[in-house]
């Protein structure tokens, strides 16, 4: 287990906190303290799992550093929704240029803080999955292999939600968005394509890659809490369900995310200095099919024509990442 | 124009943007039902005692004074009750139930220890009250009119207060030490208790009270004919158990056998091996799962070498043998004679078949009806002569101290209304915390602790306790296994996972969230998130 265990507060280890444990025990977002990052009114869909997973990160990481954190952030729903002008969610410094150069101007913050003798001053540079895996990536690689002192968060919801809901290289396989239609002998997009970042951040050898759900509080405070413990290129990505893009309903944010771990669909492990070194393990496994059903753009896989080739695929690649990762409960291997 | 190049508008905050507006639906804080106070025959607020106890220290008493409100017994429930609470309890169906009488025990002999008692703070009402019968109701019923301010008197045929709880449940169940000081602390409260001093006849003092609960239980075994030789030995249970208790050792011989299959029976049976009997046979004419016994007193009767005999009536009582006859279970379940006897060695006989009330105390009393030997009262407990109520096993419900103990805290509440005129206040039931309602994702793994029993050989030679109580960290581990369904119980959970930052902590700590509407936009993430159920969706009126 990454974060302690509570044995005697018998909801201590899930809830985001309980009156019955001393405040240092409980999440950072159990404070009345807490820094709301990205205040009221922003204007984030009903249930975004993006808005949640934003301040989660950064609510931990002005913890982490003590309030002294500038934000970067690529363009994406988060700048969006959140900095509509001449209004700001924002609730700490925050700098955004263009989609793809969010990692470049974050290595630049860090570069000019370390020149003006403000190392003191950390650096988190966040975008979409599309500012991420697609148009910023270029400039995250550089990111990485220069090792500038930076922590990138890639909030990850499947796709380029902001403009319509488009397929990126983090759109998984089956799943509909506008330009990969419901149609032809594989419906939705296509089996084989995209990347995972988190291996690629590994394969850089940087100094922390993790990943994380806005399923899973501790764990993700105690990743933001552990990257922002080492200098260097630090990487998280943070898997957010997309009640718009994903067809779901709104309230059911968090427990999409919970199922995406639970059947091993989104593998939820930590990196250092390119080995993995911790796995959040399965607690209560469910089929693929648990994940899928509340979706509405795996919605073709059901109904009336059902595809269960298709949901056995996706389940042969959940299985891989279970094997891969060594994702089932201890003495369950 | 003081601004930089390209800047015409002032930065502000979105807080300017009151999302609140989209919001079609709205989330309420609730309080369901949880399904332990719903099975509760002493309608405890269980759910909200085991909050106050699972923080510890200071809220044990707490913890003691919530259920003190609804039942005046804590030490004696935390060792009687049949806890239908546990069985109705959603954890039972995640692992196991939580051990909610080892908590009230613990909460009940901390009391006890600690010396916590309740006062009278209510005014006098200057009426006079008569409860007849010191048992579990009788008790209740007069501890809740005394803190109603109400002139209580209690008038008890025995020589001691307790009825059933002292002459019915033997002490191996029961320390008498734990019933002294909850009986006292009532009596403290300025009841006056009367005791051998039996009422005969109601109707002639009825008038010296504004109003009277009838409380006598029901203490006459029933009798079945058998057919009985002339030196056979045939005993009632419940005199039986009354004598034990009154420090009389009944004959019973070597060999006991008992007839029937309730809790009466188990006990008759453990009381006979305690007493020295080397063999104690329960004869029952159907089979264990059809008991009406609890099953952990069948549990613990046979770990204490008590014997059974299944689908077995008696037919004849001789001296040292009965004559039985083999039963078999029709299709419905009733058993059916087969002719096919057989003989059992028995000394004594003990018999255990259900109890009768004695109603003569009732003659004359206009309106009062007697339906199959007991006393017919409507919903709130009064029978048919005004001002005359009636509760606990003389009524027709389900008899056991804690339905006992129900009926009196019903019938105080009752009586203050018929006393003051006004009807009382109807108690609300919202609707019932289903596990459906629960999020149990949230619920830590815990594995119930059970309460340690006292050595066998100890078990068989003397009547010390045999459930034994658990210790402080352990009843409060268990205390804080409970679920909370239906109810907040401060876990914050919905305060983190709002996107909008729309529910609020003004107290700072739970359980006290607002809902800030200006901002909400009614995604219902805190509703499917909340492990207990306690936020519900309601429609905007639009």
């Amino acid at each position: 287990m990454a974060f302690q265990e509570i044995k005697l507060y018998q909801t201590g280890t899930f809830v985001v906190g309980n009156r019955l444990l001393d405040p240092e025990q409980r999440t950072v977002q159990a404070r009345t303290g807490r820094s709301n990052s990205l205040t009221s009114g922003h204007r984030a869909c009903q249930g975004c799992g993006e808005a949640l997973g934003a301040r989660y990160v950064l609510d931990a990481a002005m913890r982490a550093t003590d309030g002294k954190l500038v934000a970067v952030n690529s363009t994406g729903c988060l700048e969006v929704f959140s900095t509509p002008y001449p209004e700001s969610s924002w609730q700490l410094p925050w700098l955004h240029s263009l989609f793809g150069n969010g990692p470049a101007v974050a290595s630049g913050v860090a570069a000019a803080l370390r020149a003006s003798g403000r190392d003191d001053i950390r650096v988190v540079g966040q975008a979409g999955d599309g500012g991420t895996v697609d148009i910023g990536f270029g400039a995250l690689s550089g990111m990485f292999e220069r090792n500038d002192d930076v922590l990138f968060v890639c909030y990850d919801n499947e796709g380029y939600m902001n403009t319509g809901v488009q397929r990126s290289g983090a759109t998984p396989p089956a799943a509909v968005t506008a330009t990969t239609k419901a149609v032809g002998p594989e419906p939705g997009n296509v089996f084989g394509q995209g990347k995972s970042v988190p291996l690629i951040a590994m394969a850089h050898e940087i100094p922390y890659v993790a990943t994380a759900t806005v399923a899973d509080l501790h764990d993700l405070e105690h990743k933001v809490e552990r990257a922002m413990s080492f200098r260097g290129a630090r990487y998280l990505h943070v898997f957010v369900p997309c009640p718009l893009g994903w067809r779901a309903a709104s309230a059911d944010t968090i427990r999409l995310a919970r199922l995406a771990k639970e059947s091993g669909v989104f593998p939820v492990f930590e990196a250092e200095a390119g080995e993995v070194t911790a796995v959040s393990r399965i607690r209560r496994q469910v089929p693929v099919e648990d994940y899928l059903r509340p979706q509405g753009r795996y919605a073709h896989l059901f109904g009336d024509h059902p595809r269960p080739d298709i949901v056995a695929r996706i389940q042969a690649r959940a299985d891989r990442n279970i094997a891969r990762f060594g994702l089932l409960p201890e003495g369950d291997e | 124009m003081d601004k930089p190049f390209a800047i015409t508008l002032d930065v502000g905050t979105s807080r300017a943007n009151k999302t609140g507006s989209w919001r079609t639906e709205r989330a309420v804080y609730t309080n369901r039902m949880p399904p332990c106070n719903d099975a509760c025959p002493a309608g405890e607020d269980i759910q909200g005692w085991l909050y106050e106890a699972e923080e510890g220290g200071a809220g044990y008493e707490r913890a003691w004074r919530r259920i003190m409100e609804d039942n005046p017994f804590p030490a004696v429930m935390g060792r009687v009750c049949y806890h239908p609470c546990e069985t109705a309890c959603n954890r039972g169906q995640l692992d196991e139930a939580v051990g909610i009488n080892s908590v009230e025990r613990f909460v009940g002999d901390a009391a006890i220890e600690q010396g916590w008692t309740v006062s009278v703070t209510a005014p006098a009402s200057g009426r006079r009250v008569l409860v007849v019968g010191a048992g579990p109701s009788g008790l209740a019923a007069a501890y809740h009119l005394a803190l109603a301010g109400h002139d209580v008197t209690v008038k008890e045929a025995g020589p001691m207060a307790g009825g059933m709880m002292r002459f019915g449940i033997p002490r191996y169940r029961l320390s008498r030490d734990v019933l002294d000081a909850e009986v006292q602390r009532i009596l403290d409260l300025g009841v006056t208790l009367e005791l051998d001093t039996k009422v005969t006849d109601l109707d002639a003092i009825r008038g010296e009270y504004d109003a009277v609960f009838l409380a006598v239980g029901a203490q006459l075994g029933k009798r079945a004919y058998i057919p009985a030789g002339s030196a056979s030995h045939v005993l009632d249970a419940v005199d039986m158990l009354r004598d034990v208790e009154a420090g009389e050792k009944p004959l019973l011989g070597r060999r006991v056998a008992v007839y029937g299959g309730g809790n009466t029976a188990m006990d008759a049976a453990r009381t006979a091996k305690r007493l020295g009997a080397s063999e104690a046979i329960v004869v029952y004419r159907r089979t264990k799962d059809r008991m009406p016994a609890h099953e952990s007193e069948i549990a613990e009767a046979e770990d204490e070498g008590v014997l059974f005999t299944w689908l077995t009536t008696i037919k004849q009582v001789d001296a040292g043998r009965l004559v039985v006859e083999r039963m078999e279970l029709d299709e419905d379940g009733f058993p059916r004679p087969t002719g096919e006897l057989d003989e059992l060695d028995a000394d004594s006989l003990v018999l255990a078949l259900g109890q009768d009330t004695d109603l003569t105390l009732l003659e004359g009393v206009p309106g009062l009806v007697v339906e199959d030997g007991v006393v017919a009262v409507g919903p709130d407990l009064m029978t048919g002569c005004p001002g005359v109520f009636a509760g606990g096993d003389m009524v027709p419900f389900e008899r056991s101290v804690t339905v006992a103990v129900g009926h009196g805290k019903r019938a105080a509440r009752h009586i203050d209304a018929w006393l003051s005129g006004a009807a009382p206040e109807p108690a609300v039931r919202p609707a019932l915390a289903t596990f459906d309602t629960l999020n149990t994702w949230y619920y830590a793994d815990a594995p119930r602790a059970h309460r340690p029993l006292l050595d066998r050989a100890r078990r068989e030679s003397t009547f010390d306790e045999v459930v034994l109580g658990h210790d402080e960290a352990t009843a409060l581990l268990e205390a804080r296994r409970c679920l909370s369904c239906g109810n907040c119980f401060g876990c914050d959970n919905c305060y983190g996972v709002c996107p909008d930052n729309a529910v609020l902590k003004p107290g700072g700590s739970g359980p006290d969230y607002l809902i800030d509407l200006d901002y909400c936009k009614g995604c219902g993430i805190c509703v499917a998130e909340c492990p207990s159920g306690a936020i519900q969706m309601f429609p905007e009126e639009i």
